[in-house]
């Protein structure tokens, strides 16, 4: 479980994070969505004890990261939204290494390797040295590095950003895999579609101050079911309906040009913030 | 407290294993050229005390790579720290910064250590073989130890790569030339050798240099690199946590 309270970060005169707070219970997939900038990598980075913060506190299954630095850190994982991997390395030395780092007996690394190599459909390219990998296998050597010592608590941070459609829905199925084994998955992202399928809370974040934390559903539930886009005076503007007949009748009611889909996260986010999230 | 230790040495290991048939010629290139042009064309004829220049050259050659190349562990830091951000992954992970420092001053004093190595064979080929005793290895582990240590509390603390070269530039070249590795310090006028005497490299050249020509050697060398070895590790221990942003 992940416990933050008032959690407070500065960088000079800006404020990146202003009075955080969250819980995420255990097992559960929880998704912290908002726009390039709104503090989304800097609490991460706070959470996984890469940064240091100005205020709050943060406790992992109990362990306060200032008090037990090294009890907190070895039930999470971290899977970077910049790729950190050893790229002279090859997959196997990468995953050997971290579970050396996590205090790994050899017979484990070994046997981990193996399962995580199997888990990740990537046996074939133990001994690849990870610069010749593709974007999409260094994301999936990421997870498994994450993985290795089985983190009770894993942060992803923007885990697909950069990858195309497919590679995206294969890294989601990977993340439901992860979370159906019982570990706690704490997202940030800036892809609707990302948190709407993976998360069953979300928390919008914005100019580092969490604006609202429901579930997918609640979150846009006010807005209503159906969306239609439509142009006005060439600025695009969006209403909302509870049906599809109603939102239909007012297709009917608009000249052309009017696209109707369902609500999203982002319909949500915009009516709370005025701002788009990507 | 010093559990995982190992993992940052062996991945330092690793990185010089794949990269060793490029390090080994690079290694070899500037004692090769000091050995050509100041021991073999220049000090030909030159003998310092009782030995050639080529043999007293020799020592002080073993004495600057193990300064220059443990502090060379700086930039295989920042590269890791700046531009792959594998030091996220030792932060991230249950260690304390004490064993990521001995992790990683122990791979400066490794790569210290081979191409050392790769001088003395030189120096071999070139018919110079001395006394490699325990106070040889002795003042070179400390003197490695030392460079290591203070390689990673620098790292910790430079902003970019650029200023590593900054350090290197004004730092670790000059103490290279100055501190007793081509010339004796005693041709300098007092006031000059009193400042060399504080560089801790003209003391490491002098232990290298007497036990390598058995002679007696100085304690005083010996404490001193052990004192200032120390500062700096503990000096490096501290200096992790400043990584943080």
């Amino acid at each position: 479980m992940i416990k933050v309270n008032g959690l407070t970060k500065q960088f000079g005169s800006r404020a990146a994070l202003t009075g955080v707070s969250f819980q995420v219970g255990g097992g559960e997939i929880y998704a912290y969505l908002g726009p390039n900038g709104a503090g989304k990598t800097t609490t991460i980075r706070i959470l996984t004890g890469l940064s240091r913060r100005d205020d709050g506190t943060v406790l992992l299954n109990g362990y306060d990261i200032e008090k037990n630095p090294l009890q907190y850190k070895a039930q999470l994982g971290l899977v970077p939204q910049r790729t950190n991997l050893d790229s002279e390395l090859s997959v196997a030395e990468n995953l050997m290494i971290h579970g050396r780092l996590h205090h790994m007996e050899g017979r484990d690394i070994a046997r981990r390797t193996e399962e995580l190599l199997n888990y990740m459909e990537m046996s074939d390219r133990r001994q690849a040295i990870v610069k010749d990998l593709s974007g999409g296998l260094k994301r999936r050597l990421l997870i498994a590095r994450a993985l290795m010592h089985a983190p009770k608590v894993l942060f992803l941070d923007e885990p697909t950003v950069g990858l195309d459609p497919a590679i995206r829905r294969s890294i989601w199925g990977f993340i439901k895999k992860i979370q159906s084994d019982g570990a706690t998955i704490f997202l940030t992202t800036h892809y609707i579609e990302e948190a709407e399928f993976l998360a069953e809370r979300v928390a919008f974040l914005d100019a580092g101050k969490i604006v609202a934390e429901d579930t997918p559903d609640n979150l846009t539930a006010s807005m209503g079911r159906w969306a239609v886009d439509y142009l006005d005076d060439s600025r695009l503007q969006t209403a909302y309906f509870r049906s599809r007949d109603e939102a239909g009748a007012y297709v009917q009611q608009r000249a052309n040009g009017c696209t109707v889909r369902r609500v999203n996260l982002e319909d949500a986010f915009i009516s709370m913030t005025g701002r788009k999230i990507s | 407290m010093i559990r995982g230790w190992t993992a940052v040495y062996l991945r330092e290991l690793f990185i010089l294993k794949r990269r060793l048939a490029k390090m080994v010629p690079a290694w070899s290139v500037t004692p090769l050229l000091y050995m050509i042009a100041f021991g073999y064309a220049v000090g030909q004829h030159v003998s310092v005390g009782k030995h050639s220049y080529l043999e007293f050259l020799l020592p002080g050659l073993v004495a600057m790579a193990s300064m220059t190349q443990a502090f060379a562990i700086a930039s295989e830091i920042n590269i890791a720290r700046f531009y792959w951000h594998i030091f996220d992954e030792f932060q991230a992970a249950p260690i304390s910064n004490l064993a990521y420092v001995c992790g990683e001053v122990a791979a400066g004093m490794t790569r210290a250590f081979l191409a050392s190595g790769v001088i003395l064979v030189l120096g071999a080929l070139f018919g110079v073989v001395l006394s490699y005793n325990l106070f040889f290895w002795a003042a070179f582990l400390l003197n490695s130890f030392l460079f290591a240590s203070l390689a990673v509390g620098c790292a910790m603390h430079v902003k970019s790569h650029a200023d590593q070269t900054l350090l290197t530039n004004f730092i670790i070249t000059p103490m290279a030339f100055l501190g007793g590795t081509f010339f004796p310090l005693t041709q300098m006028p007092d006031w000059g050798q009193k400042l060399l005497g504080l560089l801790p490299l003209t003391h490491a050249a002098k232990a290298i240099r007497a036990a390598a020509f058995v002679e007696p050697v100085n304690p005083l060398d010996y404490l001193l690199l052990v004192g200032v070895g120390l500062g700096c590790f503990f000096f490096a221990i501290l200096s992790v946590n400043r990584a943080k942003a």
